[in-house]
Order: structure tokens, then sequence, then C-alpha cells
């Protein structure tokens, strides 16, 4: 073993030194658990020009114009990150790339830290886009390197499927050094990226070309490869991380492993079925394979339906295979809840002596204050949701008192749009940002308001309150939270007031790292 | 340190068993499970073997669920133990422990019982982790080479004391 090339790494970090290795030049992110790592390791390569960006679109376009112009580019997000970047994604598909551009994705199947389970799998299909999905943190290094070669040899835009499981779970991964590819030029080519109406009819005709082409790679691809067991009794179709599940529990089958899972190779999945007397199917979250497989025709048992919810494990395989459902033993929740002595503890302390108001929060550790002791938080539905949702329920029901709670990144991400549309339309009420100077949830991440980039260089600070205000807001207090009694007055006076206020709750994270 | 860094960790010089062995490690954050396990995780590596680690944070920064999943040998495939597969049971906190009884191999080893002993021995609770492993240490098949190469890997501050506390859980493992 030679200690320099084999190193224990997690998906996250192998798809960093992949990245790195396909000769990666410009990289963008919003953090999002399980996918934050990834950015925080390509950023320790000085060669790599790489960001935090204000918001997945924001991050999309960034990566993708450095594509258009000629160099390897790479976007990373969590799952419900790609809805926000699902414009500039859907219509980049058309435009094709010039050099090759990643995008990573990674699921949270089990939703240990998101909102819902999306499978991104079928925005592969939905998009017309390949997808590729390793099943560990070796295939990720290797893969991630074929990804941007699929990219330009196809011309397209390539997703990239981790999960939970696969971004966070470490193993031996032997690495190699970076290649540059041969230098691309920047070149103003209108009909391939301007997308107005009668070029991207041009484009569709040669995106539903290019599917056809992707179509005959997958059968060809070494990304999809049959492990020819023992044991032909049963053959086993399957990706991502359940395919070391089936080798645990059976070490002697034969197995067709997918790893480029769009556009699905259709002839080798025949060939192999032929070679086994009973097929068997086990993928995570969505039937994605399954309703690829079922228009074939071909005879194939699969996961009973309860296992479509959560995440698959181990001791899951001997059951499924068996057609038996899903029967966990439920076990004692621990309850997250916020650090002690979080400045954001004395905001919802504060908001339960209101009972009668409606709050209207959204996503970071602030939805905690959903959670006993508080109850202090009614809504969270996705980044920026907090302003937004507070005004629809304000227009429902004028009586009610309401309060709509963003955090620092969240207002920048996404929820200053939901200021400027309150004003504009005319409505009030009392906004709060829970200003803490980090991005916090995903484990201090640094954001235009902390003033920091994601290498740690001091940058532009950007001022919420002078934003508030330009936005139209009436009157922008900022409070330290820890001030509870004055925070109580405070709220008990806005509330009363016909107006559009907000509320910055301004205290740093107790867990910001001291490198500062 | 330097000098120990450029030794080369001497291979196993224990037999490592044919199949894979599971280490579960938990606690709650802010415990150093993750450190805890990735030095054992390290430990493993630097003996040759392959290695999968996998963990899961809640979502609290501080004072949430933690279990980090530790596998090892010639071989191996999933990166979480199955249901009652963990050969080596390694909580830090005697609740989490409870909590993840299910993963608990009835033939295997657990380390619950030293928990007490940890929390009486070490200078400042932070060193529990490390008080563990050393005890864990004693039943896996890693050098005490492998083992300090990754302690010192895991810990830069404090190096001397967490070897102290490493050496003083090694004594109360073998002696159980």
């Amino acid at each position: 073993m030679n200690e320099q090339t084999e190193r224990l790494l997690s998906g996250n970090e192998a798809i960093a030194h992949g990245a790195y290795d396909a000769g990666l030049q410009v990289a963008a992110a919003y953090p999002g658990t399980p996918s934050t790592e990834i950015l925080e390791n390509i950023a320790l390569f000085k060669e790599i020009d790489a960001q935090w960006s204000v918001n997945e679109k924001v991050a999309y376009e960034v990566a993708y114009g450095a594509s258009m112009a000629g160099v390897r580019s790479l976007y990373a997000s969590k799952h419900v990150g790609l809805n926000v970047a699902m414009d500039p994604f859907m219509t980049s598909v058309y435009m094709g790339v010039n050099a090759g551009f990643v995008a990573v994705v990674c699921d949270d199947p089990g939703l240990h830290s998101s909102q819902n389970e999306q499978d991104t799998r079928w925005v592969a299909l939905y998009g017309k886009a390949p997808i590729i999905e390793p099943s560990g943190s070796a295939e990720a290094y290797s893969f991630i390197q074929e990804a941007f070669r699929i990219s330009e040899q196809f011309d397209t835009p390539v997703l990239f499927r981790m999960t939970t499981r696969t971004a966070h779970s470490k193993e031996n991964v032997r690495i190699g050094k970076r290649t540059i590819p041969v230098k691309k030029a920047l070149t103003k080519d209108i009909g391939k990226y301007v997308m107005i109406p009668g070029s991207a009819y041009k484009r569709h005709i040669v995106l539903e070309k290019r599917l056809i082409e992707l179509r005959k790679f997958s059968e060809k691809t070494t990304l999809n490869r049959i492990e020819k067991g023992k044991n032909k009794a049963r053959g086993f179709i399957t990706s991502g991380v359940t395919y070391q599940y089936i080798k645990e529990s059976f070490p002697d089958a034969p197995i067709l492993k997918l790893g480029f899972s769009y556009p699905l190779c259709e002839k080798k999945v025949n060939a192999f079925a032929k070679s086994v007397k009973e097929v068997v199917l086990i993928e995570e979250g969505d039937p994605f394979i399954e309703i690829q497989l079922k228009v074939t025709g071909l005879r194939f048992k699969t996961r009973h339906p309860s296992y479509h919810i959560g995440e698959l494990r181990p001791e899951y395989m001997a059951r499924i295979v068996k057609g038996l459902p899903k029967n966990d033993v439920p076990i004692p929740v621990r309850k997250p809840a916020l650090c002690p002595g979080c400045p954001h503890h004395f905001v919802f302390h504060t908001l339960q002596k209101f009972p009668e108001v409606f709050v209207s929060g959204d996503i970071g550790c602030y939805t905690l204050g959903a959670l006993a002791p508080y109850g202090a938080l009614h809504s969270c539905i996705c980044m920026g949701g907090g302003f937004t949702v507070a005004e629809g329920v304000r227009r429902a029901k004028p009586g009610v008192p309401v309060v709509g709670i963003v955090g620092d990144s969240t207002f920048i991400h996404s929820g200053i749009t939901g200021l400027i549309n309150a004003v504009y339309n005319r409505i009030k009420g009392v906004f709060f940002i829970l200003d803490n100077s980090i991005t916090a949830m995903t484990g201090s991440q640094e954001n235009p308001g902390s003033g920091y980039t994601l290498q740690n260089e001091p940058t532009i600070k950007l001022d919420l309150a002078k934003l508030c205000l330009a936005c139209g807001a009436e009157t922008v207090d900022i409070i330290n939270p820890y001030q509870h009694h004055e925070l109580e007055e405070l709220i008990r006076r806005r509330l009363s007031e016909e107006k559009l206020t907000v509320i910055i709750a301004q205290y740093p994270c107790k867990l910001i790292p001291a490198r500062r | 340190m330097d000098k120990k860094q450029k030794k080369a960790p001497s291979k196993k010089c224990v037999p490592v068993p044919e199949k894979t062995t599971s280490v579960l490690f938990c606690g709650i954050g802010g415990q150093g499970v993750l450190r805890g396990s990735e030095i054992c995780a390290m430990a493993a590596l630097n003996s040759g073997l392959a290695v999968k680690k996998s963990e899961v944070k809640g979502m609290s920064q501080r004072g949430g669920s933690v279990d980090s999943h530790v596998r090892f040998g010639n071989v191996v495939h999933s990166p979480l133990i199955p249901a009652h597969g963990a050969d080596f049971y390694v909580p830090f906190n005697e609740e989490e422990g409870r909590r993840w009884r299910h993963f608990f191999n009835p033939k295997g080893k657990d380390l619950t019982p030293l928990l007490a002993t940890a929390a009486a021995t070490v200078p400042d609770k932070k060193f529990i982790n490390t008080f563990m492993l050393g005890a864990l240490s004693t039943y896996l098949p890693f050098t005490n080479d492998a083992w300090f190469t990754a302690l010192d890997a895991g810990f830069k501050k404090a190096q001397e004391e967490n070897r102290q506390v490493f050496r003083a859980g090694q004594q109360k493992g073998s002696k159980r």
C-alpha cells in the first residue's frame, strides 16, 4: 500500500479529488446536507476557482457559464437545491456544453436532514440528460472523471447522483494525478447559446438525436457492468449503494450494476435476464428503473411498495427477495434541538408569549422552533418561504397577526424576493431576519452577510438593514435576541402597528469557527 | 512527530478474521463520535485493510444523536452494519447506547460497562472517546503503531494527553 495514493475518503471528498484530477477549473454551489463537503473539499485546491453562490440557480449559471467559456466546471447541491436551479438546468440541456460540465446532486433517502425524499433520477428523464450513480467513494472518484468525458463527447450537461449514504460513507480510494484537458476557446455561437424559439427548436432536434446516441453508449459503457456470479438461479439488477447491500447478502449472485441509469441499457438488461433463472430489481428511492423495465415487457421481481419510503438497509435484501414488506421495529427518537446557548432560543422563547400569532418560517436551524419546548413556528415549506407564506396567510386571514421568519443566508438566498413582493403589493406585517452571520445548519458556511468567502478570505459584507430599507420596509430594527425583555416589547409594539416592519435579531452563531 | 509519521506503519501482526468485522460507535453531538470512529477506521487503513465507514449526523450541531459504523476486513461491501451485526459496540453515552441496541450481535463484545470507568478515569469528559478507543484496541487486530499513527492524525491538539488516556483505556480493556 502506498500511503500517498490510497486514502480513506467520503464520497464527497472523492468527488472533489476526482474532479480535480479531471482538470476541474470552476466550481459553484450553495450548501445543503449531504452535499456541502463537495465544495469545501474542492476549495482546498488552489488551482480551482470555487465559490459559495447566493443560491443554487446562481451557482448553476456561474458553473455553466464557465463550461460555455471553455473550462471544465461543476455545480453541486442537494436534491431540493436542484429545484431552485431547474430553470437554467432544463434549457442548458438543449444548449449543450463547450468544456465538460457536471451537476452533482445529493439525494437524501431517509430524510436525514431534508424536507422531502425526491428522487433526482426523474430529473434525468424529464430534462433528457444522462445520469451517473456511483455505489461508493472509489466509484465516485473514477465516475466523476468519466462524467466530464461523457459531457464533452456528447455535448451535454451530465447529472451525477449521490445519496446521503454514498456522500457520507468513507472507503479506500486510490488517487491519481491532475491532468488538464486541451484548452477550448470561448466562441460566440448564437444558434447554440442563445435560446430564442427558433434556435431552441433546432437545439431540441439535436437533443433528441443525442439521446439516441446516449442510449447506444449506455449499452457499451463499463459504467453498466455485469458481474457473473456462481449461482444463476437469481440475478439482481441494481444501482447506487444498494449494490453493496446485495453483494453482502448474496455474494454468489450475478448482478447487473447500473452506473449509467438513464438512458437505460435495455439490450444489456435483456441479455442479463436470459443468463439467469429469475431477475430481481432492487433500487433505492422511487421505482425509476422499475417503470422503465416494465415498458420493455421484461418479467422480473421487485420491491414491495413499502420500500419506496425511506432508505434501504443491508438486512432488507433477504425480505425483498421473498416479496415481504418492510417490518422495522421503531426505535426511540432523540429529537433534534437548538444548541445550548443558541441565539435563536431567545427569539422562539419570546414568540411563545404571543400564542395568537401565526409564525411562518422556512429552512434553517430555526425550523427547530417548531418542536418542543417552543411550538412557535407553524409552517416550513422551502428556502425563502418564510416571508411569502406569511403574506399568503395574511391575505387569507387579515385579522390574524402573522410573523414571517427567515435566516440571514435564507434571506439572501430567496427571502428577499418575498420582502420586495410584500412591499410592492402593499401587505403589512412583521418580518424577522434571524441573523447569526453564518449558514449554520449545514455546519458553518460563509455567505454574503458573513463577510467571508468559501476560502475564508474577507469580502464586502452585505448590509442587511440597508438592503431591507432599500426594498421599502417602513422600519428596520436591529436587536440582540439575548435582550429578550426588549425583544418582547419590540414585537408587541410592531405587531400593534399597521406597517411592514423588519426586525433583525442579530447575534453570531456560537459555533462559528475561531479561524476568522 | 515527524519521525513517527515517516515510519511506515507495520503490517498486521494479529491474524484478521475472514469475515468483515463491524464496530458501532454512538453518542451525542459534541462527544467526538465521528472523530473516534475516524481514528478506528484510520487504524484499519494503516493496517493495510479494506475499510468502510458510514455515519449519520442528526440535524443538531450539538446534543443530537450521532452514530457511526466502521467495518474492516479483506473485502467489505456494505458501509452499513446490518441489524444484529455489530461485533463491537462502543457507546460514548448510555442513553444512546440503549437506542442502538438492535445493531448489537449478542455474540459480540459490548463496551458499555466501561463507560462508568471511562468517566471516572479521564481528566476531562472530552477524552471519553479516546479512553473507549484504547479499550476497543485490545480486541482488534491492529498494532499499537497503527493506532498511535491514527491517533496523532486524528488529534492535532493534546496529542500526549490523548496517548496517555488511550493507554489507560488499553489497561482497562485488557483487564476485563
